[in-house]
């Protein structure tokens, strides 16, 4: 990461908060996310990790706080301020979003090509060589040949939905993209693969990431930060191999000695 | 002061490990020293005395309980004890490397794009930076057949040597080095410590931890004894 250290926060959440009526989904979160920048929220289920991705890419409205973002036109806007259009336009050319199952991240009845030039329609693509093109570009850089552009993604396996998933989302150069458990449906050896993919993509296209995720080891591999979230709040943050390496949190330390080594 | 790269002041740390029942294990208390360009300081002292740790400090990596440890970046010093992590991670970036005896494999990237990769994402120019790569493998005695291959598959010094030469392939003006010859045979230790030579020439601080006494000798300029910050039981 080259980071410019008198840029702004791209994303900014202050005291962001979800209560489902009485149940919490989360409370209390802020932090700022600068672009190129890599953030690996952890915790295990129910610790609030989902409902805070849901929260950023606003597909859930908060009950507090709020969420500032700066607009590719340089404008900071609060997310829950803009109208549905904006946030529409904001989802399809500025941000990803890479599911953990790939069939809520893709058109399983639209062929691979199809999936990734979707996007570039969505942002005003009309020549259909050139999205083709374009589309075949991006398979190719997720490692998926050429001959599979015509082929519907129910024909692929796990890691190669995921792969054209990538494709899909980083087609239009977003900013931002979100990641939920991308790897953990996948084999382990598959998980290797595609993690070196998203490693190699994130720093060549300094992309700001919120991916995710229980496995610490994706965390370490693909993160500069890491946030440890437990039972809606975050307890725990800073650099990814100063909290992996010297935890303070007793459900930090819990965490790290909880992986088994191989 | 104002020309040292590296100056530690009342630096202490102490774990707390909760799931002992919070049993708290001081490391070491009030650690002070500073390094000047061109100066290799050796952290003497046994096994557990916190030697390693400062080092982990000074990088970033093991968090600071009190004091400050001030790292130079151009006309600025930071204090990486309470440095934001962006800040932390920009100093890694340009100003410095740690060195272990252990390879953190990245999988299928070549042992040359790794050592040259290590030069060029510290600003070193693309034919430079191979050119500084093939030397480094050379004389660090790694089989040119295998520079092409990533090196998952080496044996643990082959991984040992292509992770000295990724340490030392980029400018850096602060480099903290682990232990970087253990088990390496006396031949490659002489290159690792003529690699030290030419860094202080170059005008790097460095601090070192070396098992050997005659590497340790050899690159000292001053050692100082950590059991002199040893942490008082009752702390």
């Amino acid at each position: 990461m080259t980071a410019n250290l008198n840029d702004k926060p791209l994303l900014s959440a202050r005291n962001l908060g979800k209560h489902y009526g009485q149940r919490l989904g989360c409370r209390d979160v802020s932090f700022d996310l600068y672009e190129g920048e890599v953030l690996a929220v952890v915790g295990e289920s129910g610790s609030g990790k989902s409902t805070l991705l849901s929260l950023l890419a606003t597909e859930l409205a908060p009950t507090a706080g709020r969420v500032d973002y700066r607009m590719r036109d340089g404008e900071t806007r609060n997310l829950f301020d803009l109208s549905e259009a904006e946030r529409r336009f904001l989802l399809r050319t500025d941000w990803g979003f890479v599911r953990q199952d790939a069939r809520d991240g893709l058109r399983m009845g639209v062929s691979a090509g199809g999936n990734v030039g979707e996007r570039l329609m969505a942002v005003g693509g009309r020549h259909y060589g050139r999205i083709r093109d374009t589309a075949s570009d991006w398979l190719n850089r997720v490692e998926i040949g050429p001959e599979r552009i015509d082929d519907l993604p129910k024909s692929f396996s796990g890691g190669m939905r995921q792969r054209l998933q990538i494709a899909r989302n980083l087609v239009t150069h977003p900013r931002l993209v979100f990641m939920d458990e991308p790897t953990s449906s996948l084999d382990v050896s598959v998980q290797a693969r595609l993690l070196d993919l998203i490693r190699g993509l994130v720093t060549e296209l300094g992309l700001a990431v919120i991916i995710v995720t229980h496995d610490l080891a994706v965390a370490r591999l693909l993160s500069h930060r890491i946030m440890v979230m437990r039972q809606g709040r975050v307890i725990e943050t800073g650099l990814t191999d100063q909290v992996l390496d010297d935890p303070r949190e007793a459900y930090t330390q819990l965490l790290v000695s909880s992986v088994l080594a191989a | 002061m104002t020309h040292n790269l590296v100056t530690l002041e009342g630096v202490s740390k102490a774990f707390t490990l909760h799931l002992r029942d919070g049993l708290k294990i001081s490391v070491v208390d009030n650690v002070s020293f500073s390094v000047a360009p061109g100066e290799c300081v050796v952290l003497g002292g046994p096994s557990g005395a916190g030697k390693s740790s400062i080092l982990k400090m000074v990088y970033g990596n093991y968090r600071c309980d009190h004091g400050r440890i001030l790292v130079r970046d151009g006309d600025e010093f930071v204090d990486v004890a309470t440095a934001e992590p962006r800040r932390i991670l920009a100093l890694r970036g340009s100003v410095m490397g740690y060195v272990s005896q252990f390879l953190r494999v990245i999988p299928r990237v070549s042992a040359l794009d790794i050592v040259a990769g290590a030069a060029t994402d510290s600003g070193v120019g693309r034919a430079e930076a191979w050119a500084r790569a093939e030397r480094l493998l050379t004389l660090l005695n790694v089989p040119e057949r295998l520079w092409s291959l990533p090196p998952a598959t080496f044996s643990g010094g082959e991984q040992q040597r292509v992770n000295i030469a990724r340490g030392l392939a980029a400018d850096r003006p602060v480099l903290l080095l682990d232990e970087p010859t253990a088990s390496l045979d006396a031949a490659n230790r002489a290159v690792v410590v003529r690699l030290i030579e030419e860094k202080k020439r170059a005008g790097a601080a460095i601090i070192g931890i070396f098992h050997d006494e005659d590497v340790r000798d050899l690159v000292a300029d001053r050692i100082v004894d950590v059991t002199e910050f040893a942490a008082s039981k009752a702390a």
